[in-house]
């Protein structure tokens, strides 16, 4: 079924029920999100980046996790949703090895973009900048991973999980510790990646890369 | 339900009354003394068991017969190991003794067990009404609790399924299996029920959302209970196993789940035991299992243990950690009556609420609401620690106020000291000031004030509290324990921690308090679950009505409460200090205390850690210690060269 939504002031047909984030995409409408990945259900609602405000709903909501249904309306652009954007852009990148110029994913980093569009310095200011240990996880035979680029969007495993039915990639460690790891004991369990690599294909930042040479 | 089967449940439930009836009189035959010891965790701690182990030896040793019973707790936690000494021909109505030590009780055994006095200096109160002793219940500590839910803890061996059928038990879930499941929602819903687990969302209403669907559904028991102070939920478990076993039964019996599952903190190994064996002993007399006391309906139930981690209490983290995922929140809705335990409906409750059930089927929704308020019926169980004179479990009624709990019921303050914060609700709680005394406690008039009930954990502070650093301490505990998946949660509360540590440090500039209040708001709106989206409770309520503390631990670097070390200094009055006393010397272990040319004693400030033991191991007829804060307000007293030269050479 065909419902019809309003955006922004603007009229769009969606199916009931799809994401509302990904109708807002579909029809040219930016709303900033890292975790989000189409055909991947349920969302991990990780990133919090992708706010909206719905009318009736006092607070604003995460679009990823929204079902789109008749009469729907919507404002991606308001002072509150912007606040938390940048609320969270900040402590991500607060968190995040700011050193553009030596990472692959230059020019064609989420963070960059997003910190474009939301008008917000890759340098938070007022946050202390806060560094894992250590700064390279080096373990797997063929991929790198940089834990102070990552932004735990999941996007890797959850990919991963996708393809393979299982994966050797998990969230390890409890609150600002949780990091990604590959729990890939020897290096047989780990040749399947040489072949696949979708998870750096996926990561939005460059945290993931892959081993040459 | 077919009408034929109705007396079935009834009949084996007399049977097993009977059953239980005649292992008591078994029991009672022989009418020797019994000795109640209350043996949950916290008695353990306290020494229940090498109290029990006294009192074995001294029986065995003068050849004196007695039973010795063990209980769950009184919930008396200031007067551990609590023992309760009935012994007939006395001609004493039985009593309460409070912090039995194992000397204590082989002098009980040798004096009143053996010569029949009851050593009345040792005497806590006696437990029925007489003309000898007092009474417990004329005590504002025992009088003013409404015990509904914990009126069985402590009084019946929770390891043992008669004592619970024999007291009554089971009658509800008997009497739930002749009615129909829809009448058990509409009962719970006419009492008011609100879940105990912290929200206050209405009971009936979660069922009847799960018992509107159809195919496999599940009942769980959240006792996932990890509040810094809180302890609530252990207790009733390890106290009277079965009433939560009974009011989880009639949920699911209710909803129409054939299995349910308890879902216990493997950090609480007496409660899984006990839990464990309560199943076990119910399901091998018909009480679970394929035929519910004959009734046909088939329930399952089982123990979970989870890892310990703090947001597996979060439902939804609840439900990936039993299905063997990382215990980390999803998005809800669907909420877990829609959707949950393996993507099937799932009714969870909290152990309070579902230990609530049977009462309230026995007596009625009616004298369920005649306790407690309008909107919040019933009675609140709160677990009061910190600085009371009477901490320990309470059950009060809902509509109390904060006044009456912490000032009657529990005491008042200790080492009469002034109050100057309550901290609700554990760390998604709210720190309440004195202006808040008069609040009643009930899930609204909380949340009004900024509190929150939660899980019902309430640390009292007295004016030797910094309310700055019991936030920072709340804070890294919910810092810690994120789950790590949202951005809001998982970084924010560390840039609020790292403000609040220089806070307490003494480090932080005048815009850190807007910046601490702008994270919270923005972690408060932005975060994934209950856990993120609490977590700066305590710092935002703080800030609310405890500014001023903030305010001088920036700008004059004082700690009011003087708590936070690097803000603090001791100093030795030399007015008070007596010539030749060593008690502080002995005890520092940096050697920063000297000898003054006059004989007297003062605090090197360079070599001191601020450990406090020389306050503590003044002798208080001198009482010359002092504290002080800001730390350069501590007047300097100058080392002698003589003096410490001596001591050197005594050395």
């Amino acid at each position: 079924m065909t419902v019809t939504l309003t955006v922004d002031g603007k009229a769009l047909q969606a199916e009931a029920g799809s994401n509302l984030l990904e109708v807002c995409l579909e029809n040219g409408i930016t709303v900033p999100n890292l975790c989000h990945l189409p055909g991947l259900e349920p969302p991990p609602a990780a990133c919090r980046l992708c706010f909206v405000e719905l009318e009736g709903i006092d607070a604003p909501v995460t679009s990823c996790t929204v079902p789109v249904s008749d009469g729907m309306v919507v404002h991606t652009d308001t002072d509150r949703v912007r606040r938390l954007q940048r609320s969270a852009l900040r402590f991500l990148l607060s968190v995040h090895d700011v050193d553009c110029k030596n990472c692959h994913a230059n020019h064609h980093c989420a963070l960059q973009d997003l910190a474009r569009f939301l008008k917000v310095g890759l340098k938070p200011r007022g946050l202390s900048i806060i560094l894992k240990e250590p700064e390279v996880d080096d373990d797997h035979p063929f991929i790198r991973h940089y834990p102070n680029r990552c932004v735990l969007c999941e996007r890797c495993l959850r990919t991963c999980h996708d393809r393979h039915g299982h994966s050797p990639l998990a969230l390890s460690g409890r609150g600002f510790d949780t990091v990604i790891r590959c729990f890939a004991d020897t290096p047989e369990d780990a040749q399947p990646c040489q072949s696949c690599a979708a998870c750096v294909d996926v990561c939005p930042v460059g945290a993931l890369v892959l081993k040459t040479g | 339900m077919d009408p034929n089967e109705t007396p079935q449940c009834r009949r084996n439930l007399e049977a097993l009354q009977a059953k239980a009836a005649e292992k008591r009189r078994e029991k009672e035959a022989a009418p020797v003394p019994v000795i109640h010891i209350g043996s949950a965790t916290c008695g353990i701690a306290a020494g229940a068991l090498d109290t029990r182990q006294a009192f074995q030896e001294a029986l065995a040793e003068r050849g004196i017969e007695a039973r010795i019973h063990t209980v769950g707790c009184v919930g008396h936690c200031y007067a551990e190991p609590v023992v309760i000494i009935d012994h007939p021909d006395s001609g004493f109505p039985p009593i309460f003794y409070h912090e039995v030590t194992p000397g204590k009780a082989r002098m009980l055994v040798k004096l009143f067990l053996e010569q029949g006095d009851p050593r009345f200096e040792h005497i806590y109160g006696a437990t029925i009404e007489n003309d000898m002793i007092p009474w417990v219940q004329e005590f504002p500590r025992f009088s003013m609790e409404h015990r509904l839910v914990m009126d069985r803890c402590g009084r019946i061996d929770p390891e043992d399924i008669f004592e619970y059928l024999d007291d009554g038990g089971y009658a509800a879930l008997a009497a739930a299996l002749e009615t129909e499941p829809s009448d058990i929602v509409a009962e719970i819903g006419a009492a008011g029920l609100r879940g105990r687990g912290g929200a206050g969302f209405p009971t009936a209403k979660k069922w009847s959302f799960a018992a509107a669907t159809d195919g496999e559904k599940f009942v769980i028991c959240n006792a996932d209970e990890g509040d810094p102070g809180a302890y609530m939920d252990r207790t009733i478990l390890e106290s009277n196993p079965h009433q939560v076993l009974e009011g989880l039964a009639i949920c699911a019996y209710a909803v129409g789940a054939s299995r349910a599952m308890v879902y216990v903190r493997a950090e609480y190994p007496l409660a899984v035991r006990i839990v464990t064996r309560a199943i076990e002993q119910a399901r091998s007399e018909g009480i679970l299992g394929e035929s519910v006391l004959g009734s046909g309906f088939r329930l399952d139930m089982e123990v979970f243990q989870g890892s310990g981690a703090f947001v597996c209490g979060e439902e939804t983290a609840l439900i990936r950690s039993m299905e063997g995922f990382r215990g980390m929140p999803v998005h809800r809705p669907p909420y877990p009556v829609e959707a949950g335990l393996f993507g099937r409906p799932t009714v969870i409750n909290n152990v309070k609420t579902l230990a609530s059930v049977p009462p309230i089927l026995e007596n009625g929704a009616e004298a369920y609401r005649s306790v407690g308020t309008a909107d919040s019926p019933g009675t609140a169980i709160f677990s009061v620690v910190g600085d009371v004179v009477h901490p320990g479990l309470v059950e009060i009624p809902m509509g109390t106020t904060l006044r009456t709990l912490i000032y009657d019921v529990c005491g008042g303050i200790a080492k009469k000291k002034s109050f100057r914060a309550v901290q609700i609700g554990g760390p998604s709680g709210g720190c309440l000031p004195e202006s808040f005394l008069d609040t009643p406690i009930d899930f609204d008039s909380l949340i009004e004030a900024g509190a929150m009930m939660g899980s019902g954990g309430m640390v009292v502070m007295s004016e030797d509290s910094c309310v700055v650093n019991v936030c920072r301490y709340f804070l890294e505990f919910t810092q810690k324990e994120s789950c790590g998946r949202c951005t809001f949660c998982r970084i924010g509360t560390r840039h609020m921690l790292e403000i609040l540590n220089r806070l307490t440090c003494g480090e932080a500039v005048e815009e850190d308090l807007e910046r601490l209040e702008n994270l919270a708001h923005d972690i408060r709106e932005g975060s994934l679950c209950g856990l993120g989206k609490t977590a700066p409770n305590p710092v935002l309520t703080s800030l609310r009505y405890f500014r001023e503390e903030y305010e001088a631990h920036v700008r004059e670097g004082r700690c009011p409460g003087m708590m936070c070390r690097p803000l603090i200094a001791y100093y030795i009055e030399l007015d008070k200090c007596a010539r030749g006393c060593d008690a502080c010397v002995g005890c520092c272990p940096t050697d920063a205390v000297f000898t003054t040319s006059t004989r007297k004693k003062g605090i090197d400030l360079e070599l001191c850690v601020k450990c406090g033991e020389c306050m503590v191991a003044c002798p208080p007829e001198y009482d010359a210690v002092r504290k002080i804060s800001p730390a350069h307000l501590a007047p300097v007293v100058e080392r002698s060269p003589k003096r410490d030269k001596e001591a050197k050479d005594k050395a």
